[in-house]
Formats: C-alpha cells, structure tokens, sequence
C-alpha cells in the first residue's frame, strides 16, 4: 500500500511539474488546474499547520494545562482576535492596535540590530588599511573595497549636482554598482537554473528512473 | 525565414531543457574552484575540536532544497567526520522535515552515530529574530523537548548545552527571511558566536559583504556553487556536484543567448541607422 502511495505521488507531482511547464508553450487549461490546486492546497496547508504547530502548543494547550499559570497568554490572544477583527467593517477600527503594537515592537527590536550589523560593522568592515594584505592581489581587492564604498555612496549624494569634477566620482561609483548588479543578475540565472535542474532531476530519477 | 517572437522563446526554452537535461543523463565531470567564502566555511569545521556542539538551522522549505539540501548534507558530514555533535533547529516550519531527510542521507554513511548522542532535532520555533534571542538566554526555554517529544534534559548530548553560547559554531541556511541574517545579528553580533552558513544563489550577493574583516559571517557557500565547492573540500560526490554540469551548460548556453541577442540588436540598430 505504502508503495502504491509512493508511486502515485511521484506520478502526480509529475503531472503537477508538466502541467506548470506547459505554460511555457501557452497558457492552457492543465497550468490553470495546477495552478489552483497549488494555491489552495498552500493556504489550507498553512492554516492547518499554524493551529496545529503554533496556536495549539503555544496557546491552547497551556491555557488548558495550567490556565492561572498561563493567564499572561491571554494578552495575546485578544491581541489576535483583534487582529481578526478587521474582516468586519464596523469593528475593524480594533485592528489597528495589535497593527501598531506589532509595528513598534518589530522596529524597536529590529533599529538597535540593524544599526550594528548594517552600519557600525559594515562601515568597520571598510576602513581597513589597504596595504595589510599579504600579496599583491589582497592590496587591489581591498583598495578596490575602499573606492568602490565610497564612490557608490556618493553616486547617491544628490545634495550637489554632480557636474565637473565631482561626476568623477560618480562615474567611477556607476561602473562599481553596474558590476554589483552582474554579479547579481548572474546569481539569479544560477538560481532560476537551479530550480529547473530540480525539477528535472526529479522526473528523471524519481519518476522515468533514467539517472540514478 | 522571419521567427516570430514567441516561437524564438520556445526554441530557447527547449534549447535550455535540452542543456540542463543531457549532463544530468551523461554527467561531464567539470570541476569548479574552490573560493574563499567557502574555504572559511571549512576551516571553521575543520578547525573546531572534537566532541564540539553545533547548530545546523533549516531555514528553508522544499522549494529551494535543490541548492540546499546539499549543503546541509555535506555541512553534516563533516561535522560528524570531526566527530562533533550536530543540533538542528528550524526557523522555517518545513525545515524539520529537511533535516530528517538530511540526517537520514548522511545516516546511511555515519551508522554509528546515535540519535540523542551525536545529533538531535530540536523542530521548528515561531518567532524568527525573536527566537534566536531567547535561544541565547535559555535553549532549554525555547525547546523544552526535541522533534521526537524526548525532554531537553534527557538528551545526553545536550547536558553541557544551556544556551547559544555553549555552541562552537552555528550554521544557518537560509532561503529568506527569518535566516542568517537574523542568526548573524543576535547569535554573532550580541552573543559572539561564529556564525556561518548558505543561502540560495539569489540572495548570496546580499550577503558577501558579511563576510569581512569583522567575520560577522565566516564564509558563506552562495547556491549549487558553493555547495559543490564545499563537497569538493570535504571529498564528497555529493549531488550538488553533479548538478553542477548542468549549471555550467545552462550558463553557456544562456551567454551564447545574450551574444546572439546583442549582434541582432546591434544589427538592427545599423540596419535602421543605414
């Protein structure tokens, strides 16, 4: 039986995998079935597992185990019912205090980190001196760290037109950022392949049994 | 013969299958060099004594487990060959399930290593940078059992282990948000410990900056690349190196394609100037 069902779910997520595909010929009735189906089955697979795998042991199993003990969690529990209160025109107004607390929670927490991760150690990070490399090639990457940084940043300093001598650095900043964006673009190629080897290696393997 | 636009895309979808479906039937057997992000990753393994604890976080799902799944694979191996203990940890729900699949793979070639022993499976946690907060005051708080219901402190290997800073290094790989990033602010920026890790090709050049001279990541292994690059270290023929034929075809294929694009341009453009 367990067989059957694995060989019946390698044949439809095969279906699955061509029927998406197929999209790429036109748009057709077996893409929109898939689709769909792929849209609802994610919904209705995140619905079960946040009351499953969040509410019910963070929540309500607390709350019936030892509910003075958790009474604190009904904090959040309003909070959340509050939340949902938003789907009803005339209460939705509720809403937008869990909103807010979630909004003045998220950036308190996050300000102080990102400010020491991505400023303070990152402008650490660049004011290095160049020539504190062991060979040749150390030295041209960090001086190249060091003109890019600047000339990048100040590609962005819109306070002063950027005409004579100081489009020079501009200039240079434009040809740093054209770069960053190659390597980036190549990047995305790699990914978006990487998911096609995926799929593929998925029906050759696992379904048409051609590669081991 | 005039092709129209849509009839050209096909061709190219079909060249591109094509180029992506051969060297996986008839692997070529290409070598990729090895790059600094990820000979820092393997020192860092390498480096770190025996009996250590670790962390491998699954933040991923199976979408991207194509890019992933190798490197959690091979980060396993070489924990295990070092003879540390791994701990994994979800910051994505689906990432349990990811390391049940990774341990299981590697479990094929490690038989000796003991569940509870050599490595556990501490699940999946809401909460993202919020957790890993908490994990760095209490891990017993945060996971009062592990995937399998065994309570925290019946599981041998995590007698010593009470919180992030009782590990040696944590390793993050991540196809989003919550992931390294959130590892490296609190884990390495409040707790000081080394974190390191993979991502997805797509998100690597947003994190290369990280792997500086202040080490907020040591090294970082960016997609198929970087994890075949990492079982090219450790002398794995993992399946991120055999995917890495296909990789490399798909990207010459894809270069001839913009050479192509740009002559005809650049021809159009003379035509109409002529």
């Amino acid at each position: 039986m367990i067989s059957f069902m694995n060989v019946f779910g390698i044949w439809i997520a095969a279906f699955f995998t061509i029927s998406i595909f197929s999209f790429l010929y036109k748009d057709n009735p077996f893409y929109k079935l898939s689709e769909q189906i792929f849209v609802g089955l994610s919904a209705a697979y995140w619905l079960v597992y946040i009351i499953y795998s969040i509410m019910m042991p963070n929540l309500f199993t607390k709350l019936i185990e030892d509910f003075s003990g958790n009474a604190i969690l009904l904090i959040p529990a309003g909070l959340g019912l509050m939340m949902l209160m938003r789907l009803h025109p005339k209460t939705q107004w509720l809403s937008r205090y869990p909103i807010s607390i979630m909004i003045g929670t998220t950036a308190g927490i996050s300000m102080l980190r990102y400010m020491k991760s991505d400023i303070l150690e990152q402008v650490t990070a660049t004011m290095i001196n160049p020539f504190s490399a062991p060979d040749a090639a150390g030295v041209v990457g960090n001086l190249l760290l060091i003109i890019g940084t600047v000339t990048g940043v100040y590609f962005f300093y819109f306070s002063k037109k950027q005409e004579g001598i100081f489009q020079i650095p501009s200039k240079i900043g434009i040809w740093f950022l054209m770069v960053s964006f190659g390597a980036t673009f190549g990047y995305t190629v790699m990914a978006r392949v990487s998911l096609l080897i995926g799929r593929l290696e998925f029906l050759l393997r696992d379904w048409l049994h051609i590669i081991t | 013969m005039k092709l129209t636009a849509i009839v050209e895309r096909r061709i190219i979808y079909s060249v591109l299958l094509l180029a992506v479906a051969l060297p996986l039937i008839f692997p070529i057997g290409w070598t990729t060099e090895v790059s600094d992000y990820t000979r820092i990753v393997y020192e860092l393994v390498e480096t770190t004594p025996e009996d250590k604890v670790v962390i491998v976080s699954f933040d991923y799902d199976p979408s991207t487990m194509t890019e992933l799944q190798p490197m959690a694979e091979a980060m396993i191996e070489h924990a295990w060959k070092r003879n540390q203990k791994v701990i994994a940890t979800a910051l994505w729900p689906m990432g349990v399930q990811m390391a049940e699949q990774a341990f299981t793979k590697v479990l094929l070639d490690y038989p000796e290593k003991k569940r509870g022993e050599d490595f556990v499976n501490l699940g999946y946690k809401v909460g993202g940078m919020v957790t890993v907060q908490a994990m760095g005051r209490n891990l017993m708080e945060v996971y009062p059992t592990d995937n399998q219901n065994t309570a925290y402190q019946d599981i041998p290997m995590l007698k010593n282990v009470r919180r992030l800073k009782d590990v040696a290094w944590i390793s993050s790989l991540s196809s989003g948000v919550p992931g390294i990033k959130e590892w490296m602010m609190v884990a390495r920026d409040n707790y000081q410990v080394p974190v390191t890790g993979g991502c997805t090709a797509i998100s690597a050049p947003g994190f290369f900056p990280y792997v500086n001279e202040q080490r907020q990541l040591y090294g970082l292994l960016g997609g198929l690349k970087g994890a075949s690059e990492y079982e090219s270290l450790i002398g794995r023929l993992g399946s991120a190196t055999t995917k890495m034929d296909a990789q490399s075809i798909a990207h010459l294929l894809i270069l001839v394609f913009i050479g192509l694009g740009n002559y005809r341009a650049f021809r159009n453009k003379r035509r109409q100037n002529s």
